[in-house]
């Protein structure tokens, strides 16, 4: 019995199930209200989206500008249709039509971008999330500047749950892979990874199109759940609130990507009232971070679950140690 | 023995600059080959000609695999790795922060089987793919003592061993052509007397052709069988170590650099 608790992934899957659960109970006894559900959604929403850019400026280290512009497209698109399809099939629908057109998009954009060398990309995806943006402004369908209104919620904390968890263990899956390791590889140096056998322009245009896709999935969660959109919600700055939980969490680090997401959404959420501070905050956080940690929270590092199991063996020994340490003063503490 | 690599009039120029000029190099399967000259003269751009990190202004590369004759030139380099052809760098590229072994699995990676849903999903191929991956590169780091570091970071090893790892990335790519730019750079006499054991080595080992650039004269003439000299971009020599040695073009071109006594 011992033996199948310590395996990785039977830890992995109680701990998800624990959190599952738990955040479920609060939600049910109204300890998380529905303010604090809105939070809730919003750090799973932001998960995704960090994770999935992540994967292309952590990973595979190309600078992306545009994941704004990818989350409208999966938002409107998921929006549109539940409109006109108010049930769970067409929700479904939604999310998978907006991922695949995000998907689309981002394929456009980044085939002919990503064959160069040099940050391209940055300044393509930048213009086409203003493009996407602009277009929405001026489109019958999405309603225009003032947006659509009354879109169906089918999104619940079951689906928040089940939606990131899945995007980050599919991500993360595919990083552990051959396919993963050769866009890290470009990351680390492209020239090198070329003359390894690497195609080099095909695991960024897959990296890039993995991520526009998961961007497609988050925007459509975000539709169904806060059920208004309007273009100015996916302007530049969101944009760069993305790039900031990367860069805050650790540039290749997908648990600094989750873990920066919950953290600068609770700032946020209690910094609520102070709208206009709150980006000054941002601002002067990202300052802060490259001043003194460059490199982000985690690094390139990832917290594995087994911590938490060295943490309870270690408990005890742990505590005697602790103690000589602080009468010793010596060690790092 | 079989013509393994013909290349033909191979020129690059950058801008008014003739790097490589003129260049006709043949090898023959199994033949380990020097190439030399003063700095600048223009031999890592006949690597980066070769691999396909550079086009050639005109001339031809052709590489013969089993009756097959394929133009390399023009081909980007991952194409070129592909049809065989490996290399190590001047100044080492490894993916510094990835570890020892992913380095080698990395250069592993075209010749996985498993496509992206097994890599997303991790399905049985997934698991079966990657454990002989992880075999195979541990085999090779086997060869080069590097077995026992595969989980450090490449840029926390050694110097020399940097230099190895760099070798054994380039084997992993199942090369039939190895192209070394000056391996020993930077190495004690010592390591350079292993290192030149270890090339001859896998020479014979991996069944391989290797041109090797170096500045370190006494491993070129102890384990080169034939040496091409270069000088602003055009070959001024090619034969034997003893042919080279006495070769007075050769000898002019070193200006003083002794090369008859190394
Ligand atoms: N990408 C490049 N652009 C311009 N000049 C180059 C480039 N690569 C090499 N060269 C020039 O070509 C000449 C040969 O360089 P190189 O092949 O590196 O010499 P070697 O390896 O023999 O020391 C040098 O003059 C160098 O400056
Ligand atoms: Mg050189």
């Amino acid at each position: 019995m011992k033996k199948i608790f310590e395996t990785q992934a039977v830890r992995k899957l109680v701990f998800l199930a624990l959190t599952f659960v738990i955040i479920q109970l609060l939600i049910s006894t109204n300890i998380i209200d529905a303010y604090l559900q809105n939070t809730l959604a919003a750090i799973c929403i932001n998960i995704i989206l960090a994770v999935s850019l992540n994967l292309i400026t952590g990973f595979t280290g190309q600078f992306s500008l545009g994941h704004a512009g990818f989350m409208s497209i999966g938002a409107y698109t998921c929006a549109i249709i539940t409109l006109r399809m108010p049930t769970m099939l067409g929700f479904f629908l939604g999310v998978f039509a907006g991922a695949v057109l995000a998907a689309l998009i981002g394929f456009v954009v980044g085939l002919p971008t990503l064959r160069l060398r040099g940050d391209y990309l940055a300044i393509a995806t930048l213009g086409m999330a203003e493009i996407i943006r602009i277009v929405f402004i001026n489109l019958k369908i999405t309603n225009g500047a003032a947006g659509l209104q009354g879109i169906p919620r089918f999104v619940n904390w079951t689906w928040l749950f089940i939606f990131t968890v899945g995007t980050v263990l599919l991500i993360s899956n595919f990083l552990k892979s051959s396919h993963g390791r050769a866009c890290i590889a470009i990351r680390e140096d492209e020239i090198a990874a070329d003359a390894m056998g690497i195609n080099t322009t095909k695991y960024k245009v897959t990296a890039f199109v993995i991520g526009a896709f998961c961007a497609g999935i988050a925007g459509a969660l975000y539709a169904s759940y806060f059920y208004f959109l309007k273009p100015n919600i996916f302007d530049f700055l969101k944009s760069v609130n993305v790039l900031v939980i990367v860069v805050l969490g650790g540039l290749g680090s997908i648990s600094g990507s989750i873990f920066a997401a919950i953290l600068l959404e609770i700032i946020s959420t209690f910094l609520q009232s102070l709208s206009e501070l709150r980006m000054v905050m941002y601002a002067l956080l990202l300052i802060i971070i490259m001043i003194f940690r460059p490199q982000g929270l985690m690094g390139s590092k990832e917290v594995t679950l087994s911590v938490f199991n060295k943490l309870g063996g270690n408990f005890r020994s742990g505590m005697s140690k602790l103690e000589q340490r602080l009468k010793s003063k010596k060690g790092r503490v | 023995m079989s013509v393994i690599l013909n290349v033909e009039k191979l020129t690059k120029s950058f801008g008014g600059l003739t790097a490589v000029s003129n260049v006709n190099i043949q090898l023959e399967q199994g033949e380990l080959v020097g190439l030399i000259g003063p700095n600048g003269a223009g031999k890592t751009t006949v690597f980066n000609l070769l691999t396909g990190v550079y086009v050639p202004s005109s001339g031809t590369i052709t590489l013969s695999r089993d009756d097959n004759k394929v133009a390399l030139q023009g081909l980007k380099p991952y194409k070129v790795c592909k049809t065989g052809v490996a290399r190590t760098f001047q100044n080492i590229r490894l993916f510094k922060d990835l570890t020892v072994l992913d380095n080698v699995r990395i250069a592993m990676h075209k010749n996985v089987k498993y496509g992206l849903l097994s890599s997303f999903l991790h399905l049985p191929s997934y698991k079966r793919e990657e454990k002989k991956l992880t075999e195979e590169s541990i085999e090779l780091l086997k060869i080069f003592n590097l077995d026992n570091k595969k989980d450090e970071y490449a840029k926390n090893l050694p110097y020399g061993e940097q230099r190895h790892l760099e070798i054994a990335r380039a084997l992993a790519t199942n090369p039939v052509l190895l192209l070394l730019d000056e391996p020993a750079a930077g190495m004690n006499p010592a390591e350079t007397a292993k290192l030149t054991e270890l090339i001859g080595w896998i020479r014979e080992k991996f069944n391989l052709t290797i041109i090797l650039i170096e500045h370190d004269m006494s491993l070129v003439m102890k384990i080169c069988e034939r040496i091409y000299v270069l000088d602003y971009g055009m070959v001024i020599a090619n034969g034997t170590p003893d042919e080279i040695k006495t070769n007075k073009r050769v000898i002019e071109a070193y200006l003083g650099e002794d090369v008859s006594n190394a």
